[in-house]
């Protein structure tokens, strides 16, 4: 009988050496005359444990990692494929303390079935969301996933039935569906674990988002940073065109969507979706002004939903068990699950899926066991660049849109990055307006000169240049960049700076000896 | 590694009327060139202009705007280091500076050999094995400054 291997193809596994692993268990099974298959899977997401190796064997898969290629041959040797001892067996994974204490819903399949097999995915519920969806009214689907409380998981949170409603009801020749996988924060990776481990899922939910609101052609934007999952979500799109999940007539119903992966090119800002639609359209990424919104005039001034992977991803669930079933996980007006992506300095980094509502100390000592290095936590800066830094007192602070935003910081896409007690927020402070300024389409100034202005002044107040009134002019400026950007990137640079200035204030106050010294 | 070939013209244009009906079609465009070629000649701009019925200045300002579109060739192996903040909490602003001494250049610049050129990247999505660095188009994560001399070292013997 066939023993089958798991080992992932996800872009953090290969960056620590997947491809060699499977390349070695490959050699030492056939060494041994082992029938066996090699399955490149996605990752469970406890990436501190890649390249994590699973063996299917009749008491379920046991798991084993980290798995270096010069592991392997010890492991053949301990009876790898019947699940044999070794210091590197980690057990059945779906019992991991990490792994078993989520709630994963729309990352149900992720490094379970093989990315690239429609029988797989369908064998694991997939594709009964469309079904499903192709048995409805398109108001009744809007409906289900407004009963959701779905929220859009790229850092807006505006509800997504309430965008699908008015697409659905905007009358056009043609409307368009754009997945937004410009996935440019720092700290995030959630779009990617789930193109790379499961594209069925997200071409199926904007497969369901066409047929709800009338759109025949959509498009996925994705960041060139992920050249895997391009190859991914090309070879997947090419296996639903060839099996009728795709193109015209989709399963008998008369409904036709075609889907193409455009790729990006380097550019932050085109993750804010006017910017996005531009670049899409071959123009530079500068923001467009608002109204009119996307849904009205979006794609080639069509009627176009623009959504995040993971808003799209968490479609078919939705569809397929129904609403109340997603809105029953969660809290207060933050419905469903949160895929929190734990990051930087961390000892057990990784993907948790759990519902809104688990506080940033159990996030980060329950789940995250501490810093990598071991050194105390100092800072963490959680929804990206744009993000807040929250010192200790705030840990007890929940997962939740709303307690986040009342504590001056935003959830955005769910990343979580940590840093020790060596940190120095003055500089993260500079660094988030340098990164502004780099970024910055350079359409509205308090963003394109505000940025640069901001990098002088505090460089002027480490420096211990007029620190009092350059602490002034910095609160100044970060009010004017507030309120006079025309977009996040612009409007949110100030709130990593201001939450600095307002937890860490020593970190601008050192003494200026000591500053020269350190240089 | 990336195996560039040097600008051609004739096969620049076949690229070019290939693509030149896809809606939207500056993106895809530019970068089968610059997957071709590593760059973007200046040359290719007014004859993209023309395919697309655009002005020379809408096209390069299309190739400025990008981070990904080069208008030099780049060095035999391009190395992109994330300086992204979860990068930042594993010490990669040290490493960048031992890569920029090690290979003895400047962010944007190619090494007088013709070996390197040297990028920063704002994230990988690699952040839980953080710092991360990309030779060419692979992934590397946990990248100490000792592993980034290995993995420069390979390049040198390959």
């Amino acid at each position: 009988m066939t023993t089958r291997i798991f080992i992932p193809r996800d872009s953090s596994a290969l960056s620590v050496g997947a491809e060699q692993t499977a390349k070695a268990v490959e050699h030492a099974a056939a060494a041994r005359k082992l029938d066996v298959a090699i399955v490149r899977n996605g990752s469970r997401g406890m990436l501190w444990l890649e390249p994590m190796i699973e063996v299917e064997t009749p008491a379920g898969r046991i798991a084993y990692g980290p798995v270096s290629a010069a592991d392997v041959e010890g492991l053949f040797d301990a009876g790898l494929v019947s699940g044999g001892k070794h210091k590197l067996r980690l057990g059945r994974p779906e019992e991991i303390s990490y792994f078993k204490n989520q709630e994963r819903l729309t990352f149900a399949r992720c490094g379970i079935t093989d990315p690239l097999s429609l029988d797989d995915y369908r064998a694991h519920d997939g594709y009964r969301g469309l079904k499903r969806a192709l048995s409805m009214a398109p108001a009744e689907i809007v409906k289900e996933v407004t009963e959701s409380g779905l929220r859009g998981r790229g850092g807006a949170g505006f509800p997504t039935g309430i965008k699908w409603q008015t697409v659905m009801n905007a009358p056009a020749d043609q409307k368009y569906i754009v997945c937004n996988a410009d996935e440019g924060d720092s700290g995030t990776f959630a779009d990617r674990m789930i193109m790379e481990g499961d594209p069925f899922v997200l071409i199926e939910g904007m497969t369901i988002a066409g047929v709800t609101v009338g759109a025949t052609r959509g498009y996925i934007y994705l960041r060139s940073e992920y050249p895997h999952a391009f190859a991914i979500l090309n070879a997947a799109i090419a296996v639903a065109y060839e099996k009728n999940f795709l193109g015209k007539d989709i399963q008998g119903s008369g409904k036709t969507f075609d889907l193409e992966v455009r790729r990006g090119a380097g550019a932050y800002i085109c993750g804010e979706e006017t910017s996005l639609l531009e670049s899409l359209e071959g123009k530079r990424g500068v923001i467009r002004y608002k109204p009119p919104l996307p849904a009205i005039k979006g794609l080639f001034a069509k009627p176009t939903v623009v959504n995040n992977v993971i808003s799209l991803a968490s479609v078919p669930i939705i569809l397929d068990k129904g609403g109340a079933y997603y809105r029953d996980f969660g809290m207060g007006r933050s419905r469903g699950t949160l895929t929190i992506q734990l990051a930087g300095n961390i000892k057990h980094g990784g993907l948790i899926e759990k519902a809104f509502g688990m506080t940033l100390r159990e996030l980060i000592y329950d789940y995250g066991g501490g810093t990598a290095t071991g050194r105390p936590v100092r800072a963490v800066q959680v929804g990206g660049p744009l993000g807040a830094y929250f010192p200790e007192k705030l840990f007890d602070t929940a997962l939740d849109y709303e307690a986040f935003a009342a504590a001056k910081g935003m959830l955005g896409h769910g990343g979580v990055v940590v840093f020790d007690d060596t940190v120095d927020l003055a500089e993260q402070a500079r660094f988030s307006m340098e990164f502004c300024a780099i970024e910055s389409c350079g359409k509205c100034t308090p963003c394109r000169i505000g940025s640069t202005r901001g990098v002088e002044v505090i460089e002027r107040i480490v420096a211990g240049k007029e620190r009092a009134k350059n602490l002034e002019l910095l609160n100044d400026l970060c009010d004017t960049m507030l309120n006079g950007s025309l977009c996040a990137l612009g409007g949110l640079t100030p709130f990593p700076v201001l939450s600095a200035l307002e937890h860490f204030p020593d970190d601008f106050h050192k003494p200026v000896a000591a500053v020269a010294a350190a240089e | 590694m990336t195996q560039y070939i040097a600008w051609d013209a004739a096969k620049a244009s076949a690229l070019i009327a290939e693509r030149k009906a896809l809606p939207g079609a500056l993106l895809p465009i530019l970068h089968t060139l610059n997957d071709t070629f590593g760059y973007v000649d200046k040359s290719a701009v007014g004859e993209i202009a023309d395919a697309l019925n655009l002005s020379r200045a809408e096209v390069h300002g299309v190739v400025t705007f990008y981070h990904d579109f080069r208008r030099e060739p780049p060095g035999r192996h391009v190395i992109k280091i994330c300086r992204a903040e979860a990068c930042q909490s594993m010490s990669c602003n040290a490493l960048v500076a031992h890569a920029k001494k090690t290979l003895g250049i400047d962010f944007h610049e190619t090494s007088p050999n013709h070996r390197f050129t040297l990028e920063p990247v704002y994230c990988l999505g690699n952040c839980a094995l953080a710092p991360s660095v990309t030779i060419d188009e692979d992934v590397h994560g946990r990248v100490t400054p000792d592993r980034f001399d290995d993995l420069v070292a390979q390049l040198v013997k390959a």
